[in-house]
């Protein structure tokens, strides 16, 4: 007997577990079959920064919220509807995020007196009152995933091992999600292993059959597929992912090979990771001994003529410093990706923030100017990437891109750009030795660039100030003077280059806010509800943070108020107040290791708008 | 690329005037690499000096080659990208005790892990002379400089043993007074496909005048050094008539018929560091010339045939391959 389906437009689940319970993996394969049904989407991993704290405590909880909706979505929603429950430490560390009312599914099977007790519980958050207020089903979901798989021949573990795929079997039913996705998956993913691709299929089936036959839940869900989505190719993509696709394609639209020196350090890796199996799009990768030597290598291969690039996350860019510093008096084209995460120092490393924007845009020595940009979303990523590529070879320079936490492991359905719609910037190599000097340069202030292996080119770069005219170590002070000024126009030239950013909302505002990086979704789910609301409230998004568009001043001289929202303690507002100084921008910050969510911001946004009123 | 013309070691020489002081070894090295470069035949524009920063590391600016000079410690890091980016490349990189065994000694030892295709020229002053004559990871304990005015207290690096223990399939030692021998061992480095790592001896006339003295002035050379060249007996003292044997895993003097032949290609590098241990006997020569060199794939071309076998594989990736992959979904 089948129940009867309630349309629901907006859903939010979180599933959380013991790091060893495979959520992760039950998170995105339910995202990868929610993209397929055609919903709008957005999902944000939160896992714990020890690779494995003791089973069942409170730190070892790793947890998946994915938002999926009819219509577009921003964000992996704030107050989840549906919260998955695996272990006692999962239930206590998530549930006063559920909104009113929201359903709790536990699995009684790992809520045994010692399973309280490593979740720091005197008593069972079950029978005591904590959970008033939720609809609570439980299931003993380690029994069910047993039975289901008697007489698979599997060991108590393996089976044990299972039980993520028989509650996804369970999430499947409540919201009607197709099975398929995941079993073609399980086929693929246990090629060599038939037994566990069995097994756990099984177990998806008896998950799904278990919420049909049961009646659990009150009743099932059915969140339509977006109807008004633009026709076209989608894909679902991580961030990581989507920026190392970029720096390949942005290559490639250069016309040259990329060369990635990196070194592995959270939440970057994966890009390296990724562009490792790409070597037949003629990428080289190079994991390096360590953070500088990532670099290096990179712009040793930009100087030899392909287009450099390393990755990392904000105490390895502090050790890119130096090395920055050269590739902007060098002037050679190199892409450096930062994945924020929160710091000072090690700080939390699977956290969030935004806060290396200053030391991107300042944080070498001495007049080191160089072009610093932001990706929104995981799908802006690749654009960013393709950006940043664009920006370096244009201009011949070290570019920072900037990525952070909650982009890097977020996902979304991503709408795939036309491939004629891709930007072409072909390089063209100094070939000609008529007139050539290293530091000769194009309207554009960018000079040419001379791969070895040239005959008649041969000219020697470094760390020492060159003769603007023959490229001769100098130290004349006029020189110097002219090199540092040249540098930074170069650098301020590329305003030419970027398009003004686009204003949304009403003509004159009264609260205008600007926002960069991933506080994008939340600012914009929140400016665009206070909007339905009748408010008088606009926003922009920079993706270029250095050097700052042309055109902000007229955008924000038209509005009463200027908010600007940051993981960070106010540093992009810093930026804007020293630039444009003859504007007032308010700073909102928050430092929690955590996303804004845009009820928080909404009640931001109100509060300024009430005082404007 | 141009045909190859018979050049000169003047043909690669810069138009920049040579600033180091006058009487200083480095002279000496850059006279050997652009008569090697001449001999060899190498085409200008195929080679590409590549250094960090101390006196020696001015090197790239007086050849008339591709040339980068980079940052402190970090010239193998670069050249590493240099050569793996284009592999047809001639790659020398050129450093110092202090950049290449202090704030370089990690990228140092990587990179001949590795076995990047490069030559690698270790100015050993035991000095930094750039900074005005602070002591080095090399000068030898007990040596007054401004840093260590009570004389140092730091145990030093062997060069040689650093490289071999880091796995370096070619490693030589050299000085800077024996132009002749500077320039057999640079024209070994040159030919060998792999790291070349090469120490060498180079005085700095002006913070560490005579480091080497006890051992390369002409009066005690011929004594306290020996010349190690593949297939000959090591023989050493006046008239040559000492020589080494290496027995229970010692190296003894015996009389020079009874010496030992040298063989610097085998494949354990036991041999080369038992020569190098003599650095550490006062009463035994120290070793120079070619102490180890074995054939090994380089990083270089394993990434190369990597790429090569994975795109013979998959096929040459397209942009449209990249994006546009199977788990992609259509909306109307
Ligand atoms: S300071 Fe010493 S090493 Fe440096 S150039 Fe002068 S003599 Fe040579």
């Amino acid at each position: 007997m089948s129940s009867e389906l309630i349309r629901q437009d907006d859903v939010t689940i979180r599933f959380a577990g013991d790091s060893g319970d495979g959520m992760q993996l039950t998170g995105t394969q339910f995202t990868d079959t929610t993209a397929k049904v055609g919903n709008d989407l957005a999902t944000f991993p939160d896992f714990p920064s020890e690779i494995r704290a003791p089973a069942g405590t409170r730190a070892g909880v790793s947890g998946y919220q994915i938002h999926f909706s009819s219509s577009d979505i921003y964000t992996p929603g704030d107050a989840p509807d549906v919260l998955v429950a695996m272990n006692p430490a999962a239930l206590i560390i998530n549930y006063k995020d559920l909104k009113p009312g929201g359903i709790v599914l536990v699995n009684t099977g790992s809520f045994t007196e010692k399973d309280l007790e490593k979740a720091d519980l005197k008593s069972n958050p079950l029978t005591d009152g904590t959970l008033s207020g939720f609809r609570v089903i439980e299931e003993d979901i380690n029994q069910r995933t047993v039975e289901a798989l008697e007489g698979t021949g599997l060991g108590k573990k393996d089976v044990l091992r299972c039980k993520n795929f028989y509650t996804l079997g369970m999430m499947y039913w409540l919201f009607s999600r197709p099975l398929e996705p995941t079993l073609e998956w399980l086929q693929m993913k246990f090629k060599n292993k038939p037994e566990l691709a069995e097994a756990n299929s099984r177990a998806l089936k008896a998950g799904y059959n278990h919420g049909e036959l049961l009646r659990l839940f009150q009743g099932r869900y059915d969140v339509p597929k977006v109807d008004d989505a633009p026709a076209g190719t989608y894909r679902n993509i991580m961030g990581n992912h989507a920026l190392a696709l970029g720096l390949v394609a942005g290559a490639e639209l250069a016309g040259l090979k990329a060369f990635l020196g990196s070194y592995p350090i959270t939440p970057a890796t994966d890009i390296l990771q990724y562009m490792s199996e790409l070597k037949n799009y003629d990428v080289i990768t190079c994991q390096m001994e360590d953070e500088i030597a990532g670099i290096c290598t990179a712009i040793g291969a930009s100087f030899a003529g392909r287009l450099g690039m390393t990755t990392t996350s904000g105490p390895g860019l502090a050790l890119k410093t130096e090395a920055l510093g050269l590739a902007v008096i060098t002037e050679l084209p190199l892409v450096c990706v930062d994945v924020q995460r929160a710091g000072p120092s090690t700080g939390l490393p699977t956290k969030v923030e935004q806060a290396d924007l200053l030391q991107s845009i300042f944080g070498r020595n001495s007049e080191a100017p160089l072009p610093v940009l932001a990706c929104a979303c995981p799908a802006d990523a690749f654009d960013c990437a393709v950006e940043a590529c664009r920006i370096a070879v244009e201009y011949m320079t070290p570019v920072i891109l900037l990525s952070d936490n909650y982009i890097a492991n977020g996902a979304e359905p991503w709408k795939l750009p036309a491939l004629e719609e891709l930007p072409r910037f072909k390089v063209e190599f100094v070939t000609d030795p008529e007139g050539y000097w290293p530091y000769r340069r194009d309207a554009k202030l960018a000079r040419g660039w001379a791969k070895p292996g040239t005959p008649g080119l041969m000219h020697r770069i470094g760390g020492l100030e060159k003769d603007a005219k023959t490229g001769n170590v100098s130290h004349d002070p006029d020189n110097h003077q002219l090199m540092v000024e040249t540098r930074l126009q170069k650098v301020m030239n590329i305003r030419d280059s970027i398009p003004t950013p686009e204003y949304f909302g009403p003509p004159d505002p009264d609260l205008l806010v600007v926002g960069w990086g991933s506080p994008y979704g939340a600012i914009r789910s929140s400016v665009e509800a206070l909007q339905r609301d009748g408010k008088r409230i606009g926003r922009i998004h920079l993706r270029h943070v250095y050097p700052l568009p042309h055109g902000l001043a007229g955008i924000f001289a038209s509005a009463k108020r200027i908010v600007v929202p940051e993981l960070n303690m106010g540093q992009l507002a810093r930026l804007l107040t020293s630039e444009l100084p003859q504007f007032k921008f308010e700073s909102i910050h928050k430092v929690q290791g955590k996303p804004f969510f845009a009820p928080e911001l909404k009640v931001h946004f109100h509060r300024i708008l009430e005082e404007t009123a | 690329m141009s045909d190859v013309q018979q050049l000169k070691p003047k043909d690669f020489k810069s138009d920049q005037e040579m600033r180091w002081c006058p009487g200083c070894g480095d002279y000496s090295v850059i006279n050997g690499v652009q008569a090697v470069l001449a001999d060899i035949g190498v085409a200008k524009e195929n080679v590409v000096m590549v250094s960090g920063i101390g006196c020696s590391s001015r090197f790239p600016y007086y050849m008339d080659t591709y040339g980068f000079h980079g940052i402190h410690g970090r010239a193998n890091a670069i050249a590493t990208g240099v050569k793996v980016a284009n592999p047809e490349l001639q790659v020398w990189v050129i450093t110092g005790d202090g950049d290449g065994l202090s704030i370089g000694g990690n990228h140092m030892i990587h990179s001949l892990r590795r076995n990047v295709d490069m030559k690698i020229i270790l100015f050993n002053n035991q000095i930094y002379g750039l900074t005005k004559g602070q002591y080095s990871p090399t000068s030898p304990q007990g040596l007054k400089t401004k840093t260590t005015p009570y004389g140092s207290v730091d145990a030093p690096f062997n060069p040689v043993q650093l490289a071999l223990g880091a796995g370096a399939t070619f490693v030589a030692r050299t000085m800077d007074v024996q132009p002749k021998h500077l320039k057999e061992v640079l024209a070994a480095a040159a030919a060998h496909k792999g790291s070349a790592f090469v120490e060498v001896w180079q005085n700095c006339v002006i913070f560490n005048d005579g480091a080497f003295k006890g051992w390369t002035e002409k009066a005690v050379r011929d004594e306290l050094t020996v010349n190690l060249e593949a297939g000959k007996p090591m023989v050493y003292g006046k008239d040559q008539a000492k020589g080494l044997k290496v027995q229970d895993m010692t190296v003894k003097v015996v009389p020079a018929a009874e010496a030992t032949v040298w063989d610097p290609t085998v494949a354990s590098a036991a041999p080369a560091f038992l020569m190098s241990q003599l650095d550490n006997d006062p009463a035994m020569p120290r070793p120079f010339g070619v102490l180890r060199t074995v054939a090994a794939p380089t990083l270089d071309e394993l990434v190369a045939d990597q790429v090569g076998a994975v795109t013979g594989k998959r096929g040459p990736g397209t942009l449209k391959d990249l994006l546009y992959t199977p788990d992609c979904w259509q909306v109307d």
